[in-house]
């Protein structure tokens, strides 16, 4: 499906984002922002939702811990016992570093492919780029537009915003 | 969505310490040396102490060594206790003090915007030290009369001949002797002191001239304190701490207590932070201050029980005599009396920290910043408190002269701490990066 897009180019991070908070003031939707770096400050002022990733690092991490302490303790006080320094076969403080290794490793794992997913950032996925610039030194604002949208009122409120150039564009893969 | 919106401009604030606060720390104080005097009466009356079989047996078992040195008893208890307690609450008080000074000093060589706004704070936290040096090399001459808290401190313990000699001190004679022991406490505390008076100075010329002169020169000066406190402070954990058991040496003992004084730092300064807001003060500290506070509260807990467990598990596992009387004396010793301690120590500063700010909203409320920091520094000056009285009380160590004391100790410092906040600006007007800390947002 294709979809038409304007997109107002900005020089400057923080014009860009009193622009953000003054466009979307003014009742106009803004779809994406497309940046070479982080801004803090913009998922606010987008008023994007939390990401809940925090929580699913919470179970990852879990499940590493449990699998980790299960392991430990079926292989070293049922499946093989041994005696390790004359300690108990189920010894708990010398299970720690394990479990603790376990737990980082399947939180981070988890969490960069549940990342990867919900993004869908997979092995050759093609990512379409609007402006090739905002991966350089500009930043891009995109606002859907459809044959409704009165263009030079648009036009009119992201230059007074700050915007150094606005253009059109058509994207078929968004 | 206001963050970069607002255009007030952000002007000098001065504190104005009421009477009524200071009468609150003078209070502290007078309910503190009350408290005092009820312990030491019941201490000297002997109500309460223990001397059963049990805890006399646990005494002669743990006591270095079986040689004559091992019938030494030095001062009555409640004299020792006093001493001892007056040592704990010093080394307490002056390290988390130092923290105020290494916490900025780490801001500054990271370029950090974020905590300027906090800034004051940390200054005032460290005006501790120079009393803090005073009142150590004092604590640390009346405990030479009966050799209270230091065992090497014996006379005659390092002279081969002597009823009183020790091998294995006499062994470390290089390093524990009096006048480099007390050349390395002056020293120390002298050049944390030092560089505080600096960087104070510097921030001060500063909020009169603007410029970004004083902050490239400040930046200097943190680096080279930084340096010098990385060599000095385990060092001064060895001789203030770790000397007490002079038999027993734990290579992760530096950080270890390095990383106590430190998160019980960032919870003070957290909790000062807190209280001057809820007073009306420090109104551009946002929610975002305090969560990036609350994550080092978080993160730095995190980091002492993983110091603390390094160290444990590694005497745990080799269980090697010499190295493991430490944890036999806390984890059962005198008939178990540190035990409860023990685990406590670990649930309320990790089990306790680590539940409650693990969310991202807790850490935005200042309510549970206030609840956990609170807990911190309970829980570290406990930590100490487990760290010093096991080698010096023995089986006779107790509460009431050491809470006594502690409340004079934080009257005394809070009376210090808010005369220094007092002084100047809480905000530092002519700091180059007040703006960016003005709009942090997290």
């Amino acid at each position: 499906m294709t979809k038409r897009f304007a997109l107002g180019i900005f020089d400057d991070e923080d014009v860009l984002l009193h622009a953000v908070e003054n466009v979307r003031e003014a009742g106009v939707k803004i779809y994406e922002v497309f940046t070479p770096f982080p801004i803090h400050g913009m998922d606010d002022a987008l008023g994007i939702e939390r990401s809940r990733l925090p929580i699913a690092a919470f179970f990852f991490g879990l499940t590493g811990l449990s699998f980790a302490l299960w392991m430990q303790i079926y292989m070293l006080g049922f499946d093989w016992p041994m005696i390790i320094g004359g300690k108990p076969h189920i010894a708990l403080p010398s299970f720690i570093p394990v479990s603790f290794e376990l737990t980082v490793l399947f939180c981070c794992h988890g969490m960069v492919i549940t990342f990867y997913t919900i993004s869908k950032l997979y092995p050759r996925w093609k990512t379409p780029v609007l402006d090739v610039r905002s991966t350089d030194d500009k930043f891009v604002v995109a606002i859907e537009v459809n044959e409704n949208t009165d263009m030079t009122k648009l036009t009119q409120l992201l230059r007074d915003n700050g915007a150094s150039e606005v253009n059109q564009k058509e994207m078929s893969k968004f | 969505m206001a963050t970069l919106t607002h255009h007030e401009s952000v002007t000098a604030e001065y504190l104005e310490v009421s009477p009524s606060a200071r009468k609150k720390f003078v209070l502290i104080i007078v309910a503190g040396a009350i408290v005092l005097a009820i312990g030491l009466l019941l201490a000297a009356l002997g109500i309460g102490a223990e001397h059963h079989e049990g805890a006399a047996a646990a005494h002669e078992a743990t006591s270095h060594g079986a040689g004559p040195a091992a019938g030494h008893h030095g001062s009555p208890a409640w004299l020792k206790r006093l001493i001892v307690s007056l040592w704990h609450n010093n080394v307490f008080f002056t390290g988390v003090s130092a923290i105020g000074t290494v916490f900025m000093a780490i801001q500054y060589v990271a370029y950090a915007g974020w905590s300027v706004l906090i800034k004051r704070v940390n200054e005032a936290l460290s005006a501790w030290l120079i009393p803090g040096l005073i009142l150590m090399i004092g604590i640390f001459a009346i405990s030479l009369i009966n050799h209270d808290i230091f065992h090497w401190t014996m006379p005659g313990i390092m002279d081969k001949g002597s009823e009183n000699y020790d091998e294995i001190i006499a062994g470390k004679s290089g390093f524990l002797n009096l006048p480099f022991y007390l050349i390395r406490m002056v020293l120390f505390l002298g050049l944390w002191a030092f560089f505080t008076k600096r960087l104070r100075d510097l921030s001060l010329a500063e909020d009169l001239n603007g410029g970004t002169e004083y902050f490239h020169k400040s930046i200097n000066v943190s680096a080279l304190f930084l340096v010098i406190y990385a060599v000095s402070s385990p060092i001064a954990a060895w001789d203030w701490v770790m000397s007490v058991d002079t038999h027993w040496f734990s290579t992760m003992f530096g950080w270890y207590v390095f990383a106590s004084w430190w998160v019980s730092g960032i919870a003070a300064v957290t909790l000062c932070t807190i209280l001057l807001k809820q007073a009306g003060y420090l109104r551009f500290v946002k929610e975002g201050h305090l969560h990036d506070l609350g994550k080092f509260m978080f993160g730095f807990s995190i980091f002492w029980t993983y110091v603390w467990f390094s160290q444990f598990m590694l005497i745990w596992y080799a269980n090697l005599p010499e190295e493991s009387v430490y944890f036999n004396q806390r984890l059962g010793g005198f008939d178990g009396r540190y035990t409860w301690m023990f685990f406590g120590n670990l649930v309320i500063n990790f089990v306790f920290p680590f539940l409650v700010l693990m969310t991202r909203d807790a850490k935005r409320q200042m309510i549970m910043l206030k609840i956990v920091s609170i807990a911190i520094l309970i829980g570290h000056w406990s930590d100490f408190y487990l760290m010093l009285m096991p080698g010096t009380m023995k089986a006779e160590n107790g509460f009431i002269i050491e809470i006594g004391t502690a409340l004079i100790f934080l009257g005394a410092f809070l009376l210090l701490m808010t005369k220094r906040l007092a002084q100047a600006s809480l905000v530092p007007v002519h700091h180059p990066f007040l703006d960016e800390s003005v709009h942090h947002t997290t």
